[in-house]
């Protein structure tokens, strides 16, 4: 069989196959970001420090033992349900809250929680205690720090819905966004007074 | 045989006036996808941890970074997965307040309160390796730190 002369080969539709291979890369690939958990630590105390009394009942202590197993407010407890208990503890508002720069901020009003006198008295003296064992695996004892700061989110979450209508997160964005809008600051910083996080970490039980 | 001769005289350029346009491509694919890794890990990859409440780092250069995990000399450090490494190479916690002030002083002062320690540990490493750091940072008042994780969905 006689061949006859190729034709040029049509190179018109490279640049669509061109195209197709760049946008498959750049669905597939993910860009790496930084992202992490951010705490902001306590700073030391000077030598003389003493700490103040803090009631029984305005602490939520929080063990970690070395085979990462969980001792919720002196009985064990399934990670899962580490939220919900947190809720309640911080949201129960049996009492009055703290003194702030001489003015007293009153019992919570805004709390939905069971009113108990047994649990905390309001939300900014609501302490959270984390205590974990120097074994503790780092993956559970950051479990846990995750799970405590989800309950502060849902928590701010909902109080931001009930008073301005619209999710924290959004709040927050479209503060940063817009730093120098000082009537969504004192909203941010309402919801960010209403619920302060509180959680410490006391030293941890040493073995080995 | 006179197939053969036809073949080779006839076979036509392959045009290549696109060929700049793919290299190009490519560059700035890889241009933008390639992150630069300033430092060799002389441990294995932290294996991250997962949680949900996770916040983005921003200012990358005021971002300093410690790796704990399992050291890739297994015979000089061991298999336990609690090595820390600062800068290019294994050190240990009481190294931790040098290499914050030598960070700081890449910085300008104004900046230094925003700096960021990302602590990027492997899941299994032990607490209280990350508590032996934590108070060496509160002792230089490195105070603002992240636990380095990979967002999970809920």
């Amino acid at each position: 069989m006689a061949r006859r002369e190729n034709p040029e080969i049509n190179a018109g539709s490279m640049a669509d196959i061109a195209f197709l291979l760049l946008i498959f890369f750049l669905v597939t690939t993910t860009m790496n970001v930084d992202s992490g958990v951010s705490k902001k630590l306590s700073e030391k105390p000077p030598e003389d420090y003493v700490p103040p009394i803090i009631k029984e009942k305005n602490i939520f202590e929080v063990n970690i033992n070395r085979n990462n197993e969980l001792l919720v407010e002196g009985s064990r407890m399934d990670i899962d349900e580490l939220k919900d208990a947190a809720i309640a503890f911080i949201d129960n508002g049996g009492g009055e809250g703290k003194i702030d720069e001489g003015e007293p901020t009153g019992p919570c009003n805004y709390c939905k929680g069971e009113r108990s006198i047994k649990s905390s008295d309001h939300p900014n003296k609501a302490i959270i205690s984390v205590q974990s064992d120097r074994g503790t695996e780092y993956g559970t004892y950051l479990k846990v720090q995750n799970e405590l700061i989800r309950a502060y989110s849902d928590l701010r979450n909902m109080l931001s819905k009930e008073r301005y209508g619209i999710p924290f997160p959004e709040l927050e964005d479209s503060y940063k966004d817009d730093r120098a809008n000082l009537e969504l600051k004192k909203k941010v910083e309402d919801i960010k007074t209403s619920y302060p996080e509180i959680i410490s970490d006391s030293e941890p039980t040493s073995s080995n | 045989m006179s197939k053969f001769r036809k073949k080779k005289k006839g076979m036509p350029a392959v045009n290549t006036a696109s060929l700049p346009d793919i290299v190009f491509m490519l560059l700035f694919f890889f241009m933008v996808t390639t992150t630069m890794r300033e430092t060799e890990l002389k441990i294995d990859n932290p294996r991250l941890p997962n949680a949900t409440e996770v916040k983005k780092l921003e200012h990358k250069s005021l971002v300093s970074t410690i790796y704990i995990g399992k050291s890739k000399d297994a015979k000089r450090h061991g298999t336990a997965y609690n090595r820390i490494q600062l800068n290019d190479k294994i050190a240990t916690a009481n190294d931790v307040p040098a290499f914050i002030i030598n960070e700081r002083s890449k910085v300008s002062e104004a900046e230094v309160p925003y700096m960021t320690t990302s602590i990027k540990a492997d899941k299994e490493s032990n607490v209280g390796t990350i508590i032996d750091i934590r108070l060496k940072l509160r002792d230089v008042n490195a105070l603002k730190i992240s636990y380095s994780a990979s967002k999970a969905a809920e």
